[in-house]
């Protein structure tokens, strides 16, 4: 198309990105990606698998006459997903760690969907191209590949270790990446523990289910005594029934909001830690460049300079960029937190009210019983 | 004993050892009772819930009906009969008069025997106004006249050091019973004590048909960890769920009719000491010999096989056998239901500290004022699951584990029955064979040992009959008590399930309190 920097970002509604379906072909998982039209009142629709995504996450890496690429902290992706096997379950909790717990890829769909919308409201990414092409065409992007991009995910090299500890030259970076390494660490734990909570009354809810059905078969009509006996019975069953809805409910809760928050910023503070890294790196890279040009011989120093010049310029760019990165992080993902923390509190505190609801007519219904 | 109206003692069981000595000068009245055959107080006579029962039947009717109240009678207290039976005219022990079905009533009244036993002779004489006198009687005393008695197990202390240390606990009873000596009295007992007690009345009753509750289980491992003195969680865990098992345990004990009537549970709930129970111990003499009776007792169950006119005893048998088998996978899903909680617990507080940690590190103010509100959220959470989880074992599956044993205390008392009637099938061939002797000893003509023989034959004809007796009655009672625990059971299944509805909405009313204190701090953050 035209000029990068006339054209305007995206010719749909950043908001209005959704993604409203999900369908299962074989192993692959096909999303449907419906979006609001800017100038017209047109809704548009297409079907993309993650393949695609990553293509698009490709697209943004790979940008060319971005100033300060490197600066930008990219929204995270969440990994592939393979469709649930029962034993396959620890295995795409490894992977995909939260998102691998939703009954019905709620929160995997809405994971995806917080990207994209991550991604179009971003205020250089949202200029890419292939966002456009990646909501409108019906076409899917294909399996282009393309060019790797500039870098990779972090490696835990022990190299790459090393580098990652390199003393900052500004303060205010060095405080960040302080702070980052300590938030990362921590919200992983935090995210890992809550898994284990949701898990855990996912299997309370599977106990209840077996009591429950236990109950069942107390029943008997023997005499008067066993009817009464069996009354009983299946009234408890159908209390153990309510207290495994609510556990269901709970841990469903639990994944939707919380977890999806907590997922969120625990990816996300990875991802301001590989923007961290990028710059350390070519913090690096300069200084290693400044070290070279000291000792060069005459003849090459001209070069050398010339040389350091650019990458110390490539350098500014990127921390100028990544300075205003960060404050844009700081200040959405603290809305961020706050509208997942106050969204699961609302919604356990009603399903915590309606399950109180229920247990009242039952206890109700019981003492009418009983009492006759 | 006044009067020839005082002889209606039921046989005494020769086996009982313990009542032997207070049961002696019965033993010519009831011989004296058997020679008058049947009469109009037969079935007076068939509460056949106590071995010592009512000297004064015939006054007991006079005094409407009051001969309901099987636990009137304890007359191996031995003295002032009389004056009890004057005392206790209007006695009751409130839980007796559960028997409110007209099935049960029919029974305890009147005619009961012909329920067992067709040969008696209808008392069509005292049934219409007796009768009806008493269940109005009956009606009258429910909504009136209902005596109490509450008992209560708390304050368990170790006494001693070591591996001969033991828990002592305070068994305190509050009662409006006039046997007692007292209004409100405490007393201290010891686990073997306890066992003791069940040992004591196990002797007594069972032949009788009496569904015996079991005591709680012995527990080496639990026991020697508080021995060893680990002041630990588990422990503690371990002396409470004694505690508790053992205060159920004596409540069933007195809610059964004629077991409170027991002079030995009187004296276990009263007496300031108890000589120790040594034979509870397992290996024991007495301890050894139960197991190897118990060997025993399972050899014959496999071979004996009782012919049963009435298919009741066989099909009941069965349906407890089913029952048993039901409640016990009830108690392990509600067994892995507690488990869970206590991991979801334990799960609550990890993810609170994390949360805590994280809300430490955070920056901006109002989210980590958040953050650390939401840690001390999920803290007063976990502490709500666990009380959940203690409500949940000790309501529900104490609740079943007890049944569980009831029902093999209700089993035993099947096998009871057909021991009685194993000592009838014996009695009956040796009856024969006397018989054979004396034939052929009339054949062979040899008139010295003719008049043994007939002596034999005399006595193997009375023991005979009287074992007869003893089977009706244990039918009979066999009968009502497994009736009377059907009832029981429903009763305390819907009292437990209601006290454990009330408990998950209590839990919750406290949960959605904790939601709405953590709302506004969500709210707040900017």
């Amino acid at each position: 198309m035209e000029g990068s920097s006339a054209e305007s970002a995206l010719s749909v509604s950043a908001n209005s990105i959704r993604i409203t379906d999900l369908t299962q072909d074989g192993d692959v998982l096909m999303f449907a990606i419906t979006s609001q039209k800017l100038n017209s009142s047109a809704g548009v629709c297409v079907f993309r698998e993650h393949e695609d995504f990553e293509w698009l996450q490709q697209s943004l890496f790979s940008q060319e006459n971005v100033p300060g690429l490197q600066g930008i902290i990219f929204p995270p992706l969440p990994p592939k997903a393979l469709p649930l096997q029962s034993n396959m379950q620890t295995k795409a909790l490894k992977q995909l760690g939260f998102l691998a717990l939703g009954q019905d890829w709620q929160g995997y769909c809405k994971a995806l969907e917080f990207y994209l919308q991550q991604v179009a409201t971003h205020p250089t990414l949202c200029k890419c191209k292939a966002l456009d092409s990646f909501l409108i065409n019906s076409e899917s992007p294909g399996k282009q590949r393309g060019r790797k991009g500039i870098f990779n995910r972090l490696s835990q090299a022990v190299e790459e270790m090393r580098k990652e500890s390199h003393k900052d030259v500004d303060n205010f970076f060095q405080n960040e990446r302080n702070k980052n390494t300590n938030i990362t660490a921590l919200s992983k734990i935090a995210t890992e523990k809550l898994i284990d909570v949701v898990m855990t009354e996912q299997k309370l809810a599977l106990a209840c289910g077996h009591f429950s059905t236990s109950l069942h078969l107390c029943v008997n009509q023997d005499d008067a005594a066993a009817v009464a006996f069996s009354k009983v019975c299946l009234k408890l069953s159908d209390i153990i029934e309510a207290v495994k809805q609510n556990f269901e409910k709970v841990a469903s809760n639990n994944l939707t909001t919380l977890g999806l928050g907590l997922d969120l910023e625990s990816r996300y503070q990875e991802a301001e830690k590989e923007m961290l890294f990028r710059r350390t790196c070519k913090l690096i890279e300069l200084e290693t460049v400044k070290k070279s040009t000291e000792k060069a011989k005459a003849n090459k120093r001209e070069v050398m300079e010339e040389f350091q010049k650019a990458v110390e310029k490539e350098f500014n760019l990127i921390s100028s960029v990544a300075k205003e990165e960060i404050e844009r992080f700081h200040s959405s993902r603290v809305n961020v937190l706050k509208n997942f923390l106050i969204g699961w509190c609302e919604q356990q505190l009603n399903t915590a009210r309606e399950c109180a609801e229920l247990y009242s007519q039952h206890l109700e219904a019981c003492r009418n019983m009983y009492s006759e | 004993m006044s009067g020839s109206s005082c002889g209606r003692n039921p046989p005494p069981f020769p086996e009982n050892e313990d009542q032997e000595a207070e049961l002696d000068t019965r033993v010519l009245d009831s011989d004296e009772y058997d020679d008058e055959g049947e009469d109009i107080f037969t079935g007076a006579r068939s509460k056949p819930i106590t071995p010592t029962s009512a000297p004064d039947e015939g006054d007991i009717f006079s005094e409407e009906g009051s001969y309901i109240r099987t636990d009137v009678h304890h007359a191996t207290n031995g003295l002032h009969s009389d004056e009890e039976l004057d005392l206790f005219t209007e006695a009751t022990v409130e839980l007796t008069l559960t028997n409110t079905t007209s099935q049960g009533r029919r029974e305890i009244i009147g005619p009961t025997a012909s329920a067992c036993n067709t040969t008696h002779v209808p008392n069509s004489i005292l049934k219409p106004s007796i009768v009806t006198k008493t269940m109005e009687e009956l009606e009258e005393e429910e909504s009136g006249d209902q005596f109490e008695l509450n008992i209560a197990v708390t304050n368990p202390e170790k006494i001693g050091d070591g591996m001969n240390a033991y828990m002592s606990y305070k068994v305190s009873t509050q009662t409006t019973l006039p046997m007692f000596l007292n209004k409100t009295f405490t007393v201290r007992r010891r686990f073997s004590d306890f066992l003791g007690l069940y040992e004591k009345m196990s002797a007594k009753h069972s032949l009788l048909g009496c569904i015996i509750p079991p005591p709680p289980q012995k527990s080496v491992v639990g026991m020697t960890k508080v021995k060893v003195g680990k002041e630990d969680s588990s422990s503690a865990e371990f002396v409470e769920k004694r505690r508790a098992a053992l205060e159920r345990y004596l409540q069933r004990v007195v809610a059964h009719p004629s077991l409170l009537q027991d002079p030995d549970v009187r004296e276990f709930l009263e007496r300031d000491e108890l000589p120790r129970a040594v034979n509870t111990q397992t290996l024991s003499g007495p301890g050894l010999l139960k197991m190897i009776n118990r060997a025993s007792d399972a050899v014959n169950k496999m071979t004996i096989k009782m012919n049963e006119s009435d298919n009741w005893f066989e099909s009941k048998l069965q349906e407890v056998e089913n029952e048993e088998q039901l409640l016990r996978r009830l108690h392990a899903a509600v067994d892995s239901l507690v488990n869970h909680r206590k991991e979801l617990c334990s799960n609550t507080a990890v993810f609170s500290k994390s949360v805590a940690m994280l809300g430490s590190v955070e920056e901006n103010s109002a989210l980590s004022r958040a953050l650390s509100q939401l840690a001390e959220v999920k803290d007063k959470m976990e502490q709500l699951h666990q009380q959940q989880a203690f409500s949940d074992f000790f309501i529900l599956a104490e609740l079943l584990a007890d049944y569980v044993r009831l029902l093999g205390a209700v089993r035993c008392c099947f096998e009871q029955r057909v021991k009685v009637w194993q000592r009838l099938q014996e009695a009956q061939s040796t009856l024969q064979k006397k018989r054979e002797a004396e034939a052929k000893l009339l054949w062979a003509n040899k008139p010295e040992k003719l008049q043994q023989a007939k002596d034999d034959i005399n006595e193997w004809e009375s023991k005979v009959s009287q074992y007869e007796r003893d089977l009706e009655r244990v039918t009979c009672t066999v009968r009502k008590e497994v009736l009377r625990f059907e009832k029981e059971k429903a009763r305390d299944f819907k009292q437990h399930i209601m006290k454990y509805l009330e408990s998950l909405l209590h839990t919750q009313h406290r949960l959605v309190k904790c939601w709405e204190a953590f709302l506004p701090e969500a709210k707040a953050i900017a």
